[in-house]
């Protein structure tokens, strides 16, 4: 294995000598590691001494530790820099031809590259850190608690090599530099987003969230560094030299996994549909759990949020069921409509939540939309009404809408495995495509008319039902 | 195909490198279309053709950068698809972008290719001392590539193809950038090479440096070997039978005379004549013969058949056969 790891360490080493010789690089990281913590110690006595005169020291004791990892954080940002024209640089250049024909795999090119981008930011950010902390001894501030000081640490490095990593995927795809660049906004942005949520959870003290932040990002990390790897090609960085939008071609990709080659509406539901559904089945099964977690983690809600129904509210239950009876008349359109639309647009919503986080932010509607359901549940049960008459309230169309849910959020988990897994012949840009084609086609042949099925019932059964039974 | 473990490898015979119907197509563009080479041990094989005529696509799939569409080749006996890795250790490579890294000296360049080689440092310093003091550079191997002149860094790209004495050399446009003395010197390199065991592919344009190193030419035009053989069989096939010259010491006003069977005279000047000959070692004593007979030859010699009037014969024909196609 050692012996494995050696061309990735050959590689590492030969970059990070590289980028130590680059003033433009040099530059930047020893500002952001000696001069920028000095402001930040002087920002944070000021603001001590500040907020101290007005009591408010609670703001003080927040800062230090924000403080820190804003020092942290600004010379990991070099790392997407330098990571972004790790391949894509090499290519410009001409120098990755001559490296392609060296004994190396890929990975090992790969690992190397992802290595020697993040080891020297990230060394400029403890050492950063330590000079902000040094500096904070000097004047006489206390240090963060340590706890919260390894949380700053581990935060820092899982951004930088989420970072790294996502740059290093698009430095491998982008054709150009100035391409490359264009692409980083697909990791600035939600890299930006997220060190105002971090800075946010800072400052409101809910430190213990920030530790689910670190367990998400270790995971994206590493779906990240999976992806880069199965996606990774010699063959792509050399072949690929034009980016101008191929229309054709991408209608063309996106046809043949939609249609596939059957030639009628029924031979593509015998053949297409049931092929894809198959392909899915584990996905399935796992969405399917996760439903289950959904509900039973919406239900456990109950002992935090318990709502008391009183008796009166419960004796108008009736009357408010009679008035949605009269709201939504049998073979009314819009009711139907509006509850069929509300249901696809949560899925969308889901859908893109997914392309943006390899299908892990894409089950949270569902689990979300089951969890509500749970405590729903929960808490009329838990206030008398019979769970016959509660499943009532749900059943008659969960039966169709929770199962059309799980299969367009199983469609959405899939496109994430498919990103994840080497594929030698196609490009990700295709397997992308092809991933979007098949959420598309379970959508459009299975899931919008189950819906639709579903929200008529929703609309003109399920409330005469529920009448029928609180009477 | 000759198999990397099969009989043909022992007896010394195997084919360095072996295409057979080699295929490239990127989405509907057709690079290399069912290329065939056989290549053996110790012959230099140059590919011609014009830009874009598929060479660099055709070296890239024999060095296991690109995935061949269809077909399959063996560099050095290894599969170029399935054992990618012994390919490319087996492989010297001189890309057509030589892409050194600016910052880096001489021997810093080297010593990272030759780990990446898995050579031990003191084989690589060994082997950069010769191959440095060979090239010319060993002076200036502590300077930093970003001051080399082109010349130099092509220089430089050669000694890193060598640096691991592969079997197999791929050379795309080895001297393209270089100065003539340098040119040279990386020609004469080159011929050096030959020697022994080493099998050597070079794509060019330098049509003089192809006929001075070439065993076998191979032509290649729209992703296609439009000819591939020997030097002197390609331009006996093309250029036809050998040509001769006689100069003569007085002008040759009213000159006739019935030429031996298989002589044709083509051209004629003021005081010289040009004749083709079918069989020069049975025809040409008895055409000397009949010649001096009649006027004072001052000389009788060969004309030069280059590989460039050959090279544009083939692509002259291939350009009118294409027409004849579409048509």
């Amino acid at each position: 294995m050692l012996n494995n790891l050696r061309p990735v360490f050959i590689i590492a080493s030969r970059e990070i000598r590289d980028q130590l010789r680059d003033w433009r690089i040099i530059f930047p990281v020893v500002g952001l590691t000696l001069f920028f913590p000095f402001l930040m110690n002087f920002t944070a006595q000021q603001m001590l001494g500040f907020v101290q005169k007005y009591g408010a020291t609670i703001v003080g004791e927040r800062l230090v530790p924000f403080l820190l990892m804003i020092v942290g954080f600004f010379p990991i940002s070099v790392s997407l820099v330098i990571a972004l024209e790790s391949f894509v640089g090499e290519k410009e250049r001409g120098s990755i031809e001559p490296l392609l024909n060296t004994p190396l795999q890929d990975w090992q090119l790969y690992l190397g590259k992802l290595l020697s981008s993040t080891v020297p930011p990230l060394t400029s950010s403890f050492l950063g850190m330590a000079v902000y902390l040094g500096g904070l001894r000097i004047q006489n501030i206390p240090w963060p608690e340590t706890p919260m000081m390894i949380l700053i640490v581990l935060l820092t490095i899982v951004q930088a090599i989420v970072m790294v990593s996502g740059a290093v995927v698009v430095s491998c795809q982008a054709t150009s530099v100035r391409a490359a660049n264009l692409l980083a906004s697909f990791i600035v942005i939600p890299v930006a987003l997220l060190i105002q949520g971090e800075s946010i959870l800072m400052f409101w003290g809910t430190y213990s969230t920030l530790w689910w932040a670190v367990f998400g990002l270790m995971v994206m990390a590493a779906l990240l560094v999976r992806v880069g790897l199965a996606h990774f090609q010699r063959e792509e960085l050399l072949g690929r030299e034009i980016d101008v939008l191929n229309a054709r071609w991408i209608w063309r990709v996106f046809k043949k996994s939609f249609w596939g080659d059957v030639r009628s509406l029924a031979d593509w539901y015998r053949f297409e549909i049931s092929k894809t559904i198959r392909s899915m089945r584990i996905s399935i099964l796992i969405t399917f759990v996760l439903a289950l977690v959904g509900i039973l983690l919406g239900a456990d809600l109950i002992h935090q949020f318990f709502i008391p129904l009183d008796q009166e509210s419960l004796a108008e239950l009736d009357e408010r069921i009679g008035l949605l009876v009269k709201a939504w008349p049998v073979f009314a359109v819009k009711p139907v409509m509006s509850i069929w639309w509300q249901n696809v647009r949560v899925l969308i919503l889901a859908m893109v939540l997914g392309t943006f986080s390899f299908s892990i932010l894409g089950v949270l509607p569902l689990m979300a939309s089951m969890g509500a359901v749970g405590y729903l549940m929960a808490l009329l049960t838990v206030n008398g009404i019979p769970a016959v008459t509660t499943l009532a309230f749900i059943l008659p169309h969960a039966v169709i809408e929770v199962p059309a849910a799980i299969l367009a959020t199983a469609a959405i988990l899939r496109a994430g495995v498919i990103m994840g897994t080497p594929t030698p012949d196609r490009t990700v840009g295709e397997v992308w495509i092809e991933s979007i084609a098949i959420w598309t086609k379970i959508m459009a042949g299975v899931v919008i008319p189950m819906l639709l099925l579903a929200a008529a019932i929703e609309a003109w059964i399920t409330p005469r039902l529920a009448l029928l039974l609180v009477k | 195909m000759t198999s990397r473990t099969g009989r043909s490898r022992d007896s010394g015979f195997y084919q360095m490198i072996c295409a057979e119907n080699l295929t490239k197509k990127f989405d509907d563009f057709l690079a290399v279309d069912g290329v065939n080479l056989q290549v053996f041990p110790g012959q230099v094989l140059v590919l011609l053709g014009p830009n874009g005529a598929g060479k660099t696509t055709t070296v890239r799939m024999l060095t296991s950068v690109l995935k061949p569409t269809r077909g399959r080749a063996l560099v050095a006996g290894y599969d170029v698809e399935r054992e990618a890795e012994q390919v490319r250790f087996n492989i010297g490579v001189l890309t057509e972008h030589h892409g050194l890294y600016a910052r880096m000296n001489a021997q810093e360049y080297l010593e990272f290719f030759g780990k990446l080689y898995r050579l031990e440092l003191k084989q690589i310093r060994r082997r950069a001392e010769e191959l440095l003091h060979r090239f010319g550079l060993f002076e200036d191997r502590f300077r930093r590539l970003g001051e080399f002149s082109k010349g130099m860094r092509q220089k430089l790209a050669l000694v890193r193809a060598l640096l691991h004495d592969p079997p197999v050399l791929l050379l795309d446009e080895p001297t393209s950038a270089m100065d003539p003395e340098s040119a040279r010197a990386v020609r004469d390199a080159i011929a050096s090479l030959r020697s022994g065991d080493r099998t050597i592919m070079l794509c060019t344009h330098n049509l003089s440096e192809a006929e001075e190193l070439a065993d076998q030419v191979a032509i290649i035009r729209r992703g296609r070997i439009i000819l591939s053989d020997t030097l002197e069989n390609i331009k006996q096939n093309v250029l036809g039978p050998a040509e001769f010259q006689a100069t003569f010491s007085k002008s040759l006003d009213g000159w006739s005379a019935d030429l031996p069977e298989g002589v044709v005279l083509t051209e004629r000047g003021a005081n010289w004549l040009r004749f083709r000959v079918q069989d020069p070692p049975g025809t040409n004593p008895e055409l000397l013969r009949m010649l001096s007979a009649r006027m004072e030859m001052v000389t009788f010699q060969e004309l030069p058949r280059s590989l460039e009037k050959a090279y544009l014969e083939v692509m002259r024909r291939a350009v009118i056969e294409e027409g004849n196609l579409a048509q």
